[in-house]
C-alpha cells in the first residue's frame, strides 16, 4: 500500500504527464491544419499532370520505343521500396502501419525470388527496418532538417530513385506512405511509380502537342515521378499529425482516467486513516 | 469587352492565380505563342521564360523555369515547376536560378538541353531587365 505521500507524487506526475501530451496535442493540431492546406494546394497540379500524363500514356501507348519510366525496363527482378516514414515518434501506429505494409511486400517480393532494396525516407522507418531488412538498404534520405517539405525534397528523392532505374539498380520502384482519411484514419498505401501506372481515362479533347507526343511525355514523366512522390510526402505530413493528434488525445484521456483512480484511491487511504485514528481514540477513551 | 480565357497557373506547391484573362502569352517549348479564346486545345511545353497575361486589369508578367500548358478553347492552365510573379523577383533569386541551371549544365548528359536552359534563363533575364 502506497504511503498518502507517494500518491500524492504520483498523481502530480500524472498531471504533468497530462499538461505535455495536451500540449502536445495542441501544436499537432495547429500542423494538422498546415499539413492539409498544403496537401490541398498542390492537388490542383497533381491532378491536371496526372490528367495530362494518363491521356498522353494512352496515346503514345508502351510499345517499342516508348518512353522506359513508362514502359519500364522490361524487368521484374529488383524492387525498390521507398519507405516514407516520420522524423519524430510519438504518433500512435502512424510508422508501424508503414513498415508493416512494406516488410509484408519485401517478404513476398523475396519469397518470389525478387531482389529487394530499400531507401528510407524518415529515420523511424529506418530504425524499424534496421533489424531484418538492413542488408537491403540502398540509401536514406533525412527530413529531419526540413521544416516544410517542399517540392525540391521531392525533386531530391525522384532525382536518386530515377538515377537507381537508369543506372539498371531498380526495375520497379514502389512508394510506401499514410494516405490521409481523417484524423482517425489513414490509410497505407503502395503505390508503384515506375514504371509509370495510370488508370485509363477516357480522354474527352484532342490536343494538338506541341513538340510530339512523345516529346512532351519524356519531359513531363520524370516531373510525373517527383509529383507522385510530392504528394506522397504531402500526405504522410498530414497523416503523421493526424496520427500524432489522436494518439495524443488517447494519451490526454488515459492520463485524466489515471488521475481519477489514484485521486479515489488517495481519498480512500486518507479516509481509512481518519478512521483508523478515531477507532484508536475511542477504543483508548472506552479502556479508560 | 473582349472575350476571355480563364487563366490559372498553379505550381506543384500551391495555386498561384486564377482569374479571366484576354490574352496569354505562353514562352513554349518551340517558340512563344499567345492564347486567346477559342484557340485549338493544345499542349507545350514551357521554357524557361516570361509568361505574360493580359486581362481587365492590366498585363501581369511571371516568371516561369519549365513545365508545361494545357490549353483550350475557354481556358489556359500552366503548370508550372517554379514561378514567381516578375515584380517579386529579386536579382538575387534570378542570379540562384541561374547558378541552378547552370550546375544542372555541368551534370547533365543531355548537353544541349541543359544548355539551352541556361541561355533561356538569361534570354529571360535581359528580356525582364533583371
Amino acid at each position: 500500500m502506497p504511503s498518502l505521500k507517494d500518491l500524492k507524487n504520483r498523481i502530480g506526475s500524472v498531471k504533468n504527464t497530462r499538461k505535455i501530451t495536451k500540449a502536445m496535442q495542441m501544436v499537432a493540431a495547429a500542423k494538422l491544419r498546415r499539413a492539409q492546406e498544403a496537401a490541398e494546394a498542390a492537388r490542383p497540379f497533381a491532378e491536371r499532370m496526372t490528367a495530362v500524363m494518363s491521356a498522353l500514356a494512352a496515346g503514345v501507348g508502351t510499345g517499342e520505343g516508348a518512353p522506359k519510366l513508362l514502359a519500364g525496363n522490361g524487368k521484374d527482378q529488383v524492387h525498390l521500396l521507398v519507405v516514407m516514414t516520420s522524423e519524430r515518434g510519438l504518433c500512435g501506429g502512424f510508422n508501424s502501419s508503414i513498415v508493416k505494409l512494406a516488410r509484408l511486400r519485401a517478404n513476398e517480393l523475396v519469397a518470389a525470388g525478387k531482389t529487394v532494396k530499400i531507401l528510407t525516407v524518415g529515420k523511424k522507418g529506418r530504425e524499424q527496418l534496421k533489424r531484418d531488412w538492413s542488408s537491403a538498404f540502398v540509401g536514406h534520405v533525412d527530413l529531419g532538417e526540413v521544416k516544410r517539405v517542399g517540392y525540391a525534397n521531392a525533386q531530391g528523392i525522384a532525382r536518386e530513385v530515377m538515377a537507381a532505374f537508369e543506372a539498371g539498380e531498380a526495375d520497379v520502384v514502389t512508394i510506401f506512405y499514410n494516405r490521409f482519411q481523417s484524423v482517425i484514419s489513414q490509410v497505407p498505401t503502395a503505390q508503384q511509380v515506375i514504371p509509370a501506372k495510370f488508370e485509363a481515362t477516357a480522354s474527352t479533347a484532342l490536343y494538338d502537342y506541341e513538340p510530339s507526343e512523345e516529346a512532351i511525355l519524356a519531359d513531363l514523366l520524370p516531373r510525373g515521378v517527383a509529383t507522385q512522390i510530392f504528394t506522397a510526402l504531402l500526405e504522410n505530413g498530414a497523416s503523421e499529425q493526424g496520427a500524432r493528434m489522436s494518439a495524443m488525445d488517447n494519451a490526454t484521456r488515459n492520463a485524466g482516467d489515471m488521475i481519477n483512480k489514484l485521486t479515489i484511491q488517495y481519498n480512500r487511504s486518507r479516509q481509512a486513516a481518519i478512521t483508523k485514528e478515531l477507532i484508536e481514540i475511542i477504543s483508548g477513551a472506552e479502556a479508560l | 469587352m473582349a472575350s476571355t480565357v480563364q487563366f490559372d497557373l498553379v505550381s506543384p506547391e500551391r495555386r498561384l492565380a486564377s482569374y479571366p484573362a484576354t490574352e496569354v502569352q505562353i514562352p513554349g517549348a518551340q517558340g512563344d505563342l499567345t492564347a486567346m479564346e477559342g484557340h485549338t486545345p493544345t499542349i507545350t511545353s514551357l521554357r524557361p521564360g516570361l509568361l505574360k497575361v493580359v486581362s481587365a486589369d492590366g498585363v501581369k508578367a511571371y516568371v516561369v523555369t519549365g513545365g508545361f500548358a494545357e490549353i483550350s478553347a475557354t481556358g489556359v492552365s500552366v503548370l508550372a515547376e517554379q514561378a514567381v510573379p516578375l515584380d517579386e523577383m529579386t536579382p538575387a533569386q534570378m542570379d540562384a536560378l541561374v547558378a541552378d541551371a547552370c550546375e544542372a549544365a555541368a551534370v547533365n548528359a543531355d548537353k544541349d538541353t541543359a544548355d539551352k536552359a541556361v541561355a533561356d534563363l538569361y534570354a529571360m533575364r535581359a528580356q525582364a531587365g533583371i
